[in-house]
């Protein structure tokens, strides 16, 4: 052999990958650190997050106050609803919760837990968030051309998306196509990044049964997505040629199948949703037992069902179907599998009480939106129930009962559980610690006001309140609902006022915060051995090495009640 | 020493195998949605088969064998960067580019004899499949050749880290892989 380490510097796993930068532009911007490149992503997701509540506040506005002037919106109309709530959807599920999730939490999280300096492929690492970044420049840029944005539904349901002519929209709808084929090549170069880093790059001891839950829901959400995300590309090819080289995919008239979209988008879709919950779900159990001082209940379980439930995600994509026409016969198998893959989530959520259990619960602001996801979740849970088989969906299926379910499903997993990581790691990141008081303030107007929000929409769509208008008072038989929709958007404004502490506190620490020490919550894990915020290199000289699980709360042989991965004896009593 | 000295190269190479591979699970993906939704509408109606006389086999039979003999020279390629033989490498790239852009030159002429015949992607369901199968099956070739040529051009380097040889012999050798999928799916059946 005639290479030598000069040729082939900064490869090995204890070299340090890169040198760290010292100018702007580097450090900041053009960073291939995988903790400025997930800090940059946390920023991207909040500044959309912004752009997907203002849509949110002008159509729920539209829905109690039909066809009026809308505060710093002006007047909607039917069209201007639909592009309202198509945007507000795509918005908050591709550039909101999967850069929150994944991106952000996933890039600072992986490497940090499993004892890595950094990613795998650090460069492209940077050009996955620079991709996702010119993703939603195009996604913005959509609401500037003629014609407006894209008005098909966040799902994109042809044969109304598939020419122009119908929805009226033809620039804003194929730059909404570009953005998610550039979405999408962000999060494949993401995942592929996610899934080596974990596969090579572990710390010596760092077995795949000692990995935090989250490194192993990270990772099945980047196999889920992409596994399942080619179908769509290839859809999403096909919707284009059909909106601009002519071909009939998707249109009837020309002998297409409108169907096949809707099976191609739910193949994907479905799976897509538990690559946004997993995330959330690992989140909650890496903070349940450290506010508990408990080890964790049933870890291998929950692997396994975090398993389970990603290869099940994968059988379950027509139940959004029941109603789109397609094979009745098709109806009972995808009841069954729905109603399987609520078995592995069961499973989850029983580990996580069974964790809570004789526990000595500390309720700080990370455990309190932990335990809010843990609630909403199961109630999103159980309305899933009721949509998975199909007797009970047909009815239920065109009505705000599925909003209330969604969103008591994606929005608690995003919202609770990403609330409970940013309010746990944010020491971490930012190296100061948040303000408790102002915390618990946002914790609790937030619970009230998004109960306050979807709970109503149950009993809506139960009385009747149909999806996909944009006047209920059109209807006679909507009108008596008319007071609940009031109370809902009310709510709905609470609900984004309720950010304010969250925003105000998150400006006052990164000023003028107490500084984190090293191990402000006494947790186990990894990244709460090295300094916050981590060094360049994230460990300094030494990079550390495994001796157990993750979760060694509270054990008898320790003096005090927690013992780190990292620490190679206990400190006896 | 010696093997310290080269375990940085070994993990490099084992890290961008292990990317590769994934990267290519999620491409099969994309190609099997379209192979898939293309299987189904196509046993969902009548008339396809008339629609596919009008391809040329003889054609798409020398594109297979041209770009079948294109992934053994990418194969020498990557055995000569593994023996260092910077002279092979950049041989067996060259002969992969070229084998590439034939590929692509009949799969132009097929094209513009089919658009000269009034043979449109919007004339029949049949010709939508075909056009954005292999469309989207050239775009991925005219991605190897670039590959290829940064490597054929850069050739002094990749001699010094073979494995990326390798990783673009993966991609190539499944771009080939998917041609053996579209071929007898498109012309013979």
């Amino acid at each position: 052999m005639t290479v030598s380490v000069q040729e082939v510097p900064g490869v090995g796993s204890e070299e340090p990958v890169h040198q760290e930068p010292t100018g702007f532009w580097r450090r900041y911007i053009f960073s291939v650190d995988h903790k400025m490149i997930g800090r940059q992503y946390l920023l991207l997701s909040a500044a959309m997050a912004l752009v997907g509540g203002f849509l949110a506040y002008g159509l729920r506005w539209q829905l109690a106050f039909p066809d009026t002037w809308v505060p710093g919106l002006g007047f909607i109309g039917p069209e201007t609803y639909n592009v309202l709530i198509t945007m507000h959807g795509t918005t908050m599920v591709f550039f909101v919760a999967m850069p929150m999730l994944l991106g952000g939490f996933g890039n600072f999280l992986i490497p940090l837990m499993i004892g890595a300096r950094d990613m795998a492929f650090p460069r492209l690492n940077m050009l996955s968030f620079w991709t996702i970044f010119t993703g939603s420049l195009v996604l913005l840029a959509s609401y500037v051309v003629p014609g407006g944005a894209a008005a098909g539904g966040w799902t994109g349901y042809a044969p109304l998306s598939a020419r122009p002519i119908y929805t009226g929209v033809n620039w804003g709808l194929n730059l909404w196509l570009l953005a998610h084929a550039i979405e999408f090549a962000s999060f494949l170069m993401g995942g592929v990044n996610f899934l080596t880093t974990a596969m090579t790059m572990r710390a010596p001891g760092m077995t795949f049964f000692r990995l935090p839950l989250i490194v192993w829901q990270e990772l099945t959400a980047a196999v889920v997505f992409l596994l399942s995300v080619g179908p769509l590309i290839a859809g999403a090819v096909m919707l284009l040629m059909d909106r601009i080289a002519g071909t009939s995919f998707f249109v009837p008239a020309g002998g297409g199948d409108p169907l096949l979209w809707q099976h191609l988008f739910w193949f994907f879709g479905h799976p897509e949703v538990y690559v946004v919950l997993l995330p959330a779900a690992g989140l909650a159990c890496e903070v349940l037992p450290v506010f508990c001082r408990k080890p964790l209940f049933g870890y291998r379980w929950i692997v396994y069902s975090t398993f389970a439930a990603g290869i099940l995600s994968f059988i379950v994509w027509a139940h959004h179907m029941f109603v789109s026409g397609m094979d009745p016969r098709l109806a009972m198998p995808f009841s069954i599998t729905t109603i399987l893959i609520s078995v592995p989530f069961a499973i989850m959520v029983f580990a996580m009480i069974a964790t809570l259990w004789g526990g000595s619960i500390r309720f700080a602001t990370p455990m309190l939106f932990a335990l809010g996801f843990l609630a909403m979740f199961i109630c999103g849970g159980l309305t899933g129930i009721f949509n998975g088989s199909a007797p009970a969906n047909i009815p239920l299926h065109g009505t705000y009962f599925i909003v209330a379910h969604f969103h008591y499903t994606l929005l608690s997993g995003v919202f609770f559980g990403g609330f409970a990581g940013l309010y746990f790691w944010f020491p971490k990141m930012f190296g100061r610690m948040l303000n408790e008081r102002l915390g618990k303030v946002h914790f609790w107007l937030t619970l009230i006001a998004f109960n306050a929000t979807f709970f109503p929409m149950h009993f809506l769509g139960l009385a009747g309140m149909v999806r996909r208008i944009s006047n209920p008072l059109q209807y006679p038989s909507l009108e008596p609902l008319q007071a609940v929709n009031v109370f809902i958007t009310l709510s709905a404004i609470g609900l984004i006022l309720a950010q304010v502490p969250f925003a105000f506190n998150i400006v006052r620490s990164l000023r003028a915060g107490e500084p984190a020490p090293a191990n402000p919550w006494e947790a186990t894990t990894l990244e709460w051995s090295t300094a916050s915020p981590p060094p360049h290199d994230n460990w300094g000289e030494t990079a550390p090495a495994v001796y157990r699980w993750a979760y060694e709360y509270s054990s008898p042989d320790a003096g005090e009640d927690w013992l780190p991965q990292d620490r190679l004896l206990a400190l006896k009593p | 020493m010696e093997a310290i000295a080269t375990l940085p190269g070994a993990a490099a190479a084992h890290r961008g195998k292990v990317g590769i591979w994934w990267f290519l699970a999620s491409e099969i993906m994309v190609f099997g949605g379209l192979i898939a939704s293309y299987i189904i509408s196509r046993m969902g109606g009548p008339g396809w088969e008339a629609e596919a006389h009008h391809l040329s086999v003889p054609l798409a039979s020398l594109n297979t064998l041209i770009l079948l003999t294109s992934s053994l020279t990418m194969v020498l390629a990557c055995a000569a960067a593994e023996r260092r033989d910077l002279g092979g490498v950049r041989t067996y790239l060259l002969c992969t580019i070229v084998l590439g852009l034939a590929f692509l030159g009949i799969k132009a002429f097929e094209y513009s004899g089919k658009i000269a015949a009034g043979i449109l992607p919007g004339s029949a369901p049949f010709w939508s499949f075909y056009y954005t199968m292999t469309g989207l099956h050239g775009l991925h070739v005219l991605a190897g050749i670039v590959v290829n040529t940064l490597f054929f051009l850069g050739a002094a380097k990749v001699v010094r880290h073979p494995h990326r040889v390798e990783m673009g012999g993966l991609y190539w050798h499944f771009v080939d892989v998917v041609w053996i999928f579209l071929f007898p799916l498109l012309y013979l059946a």
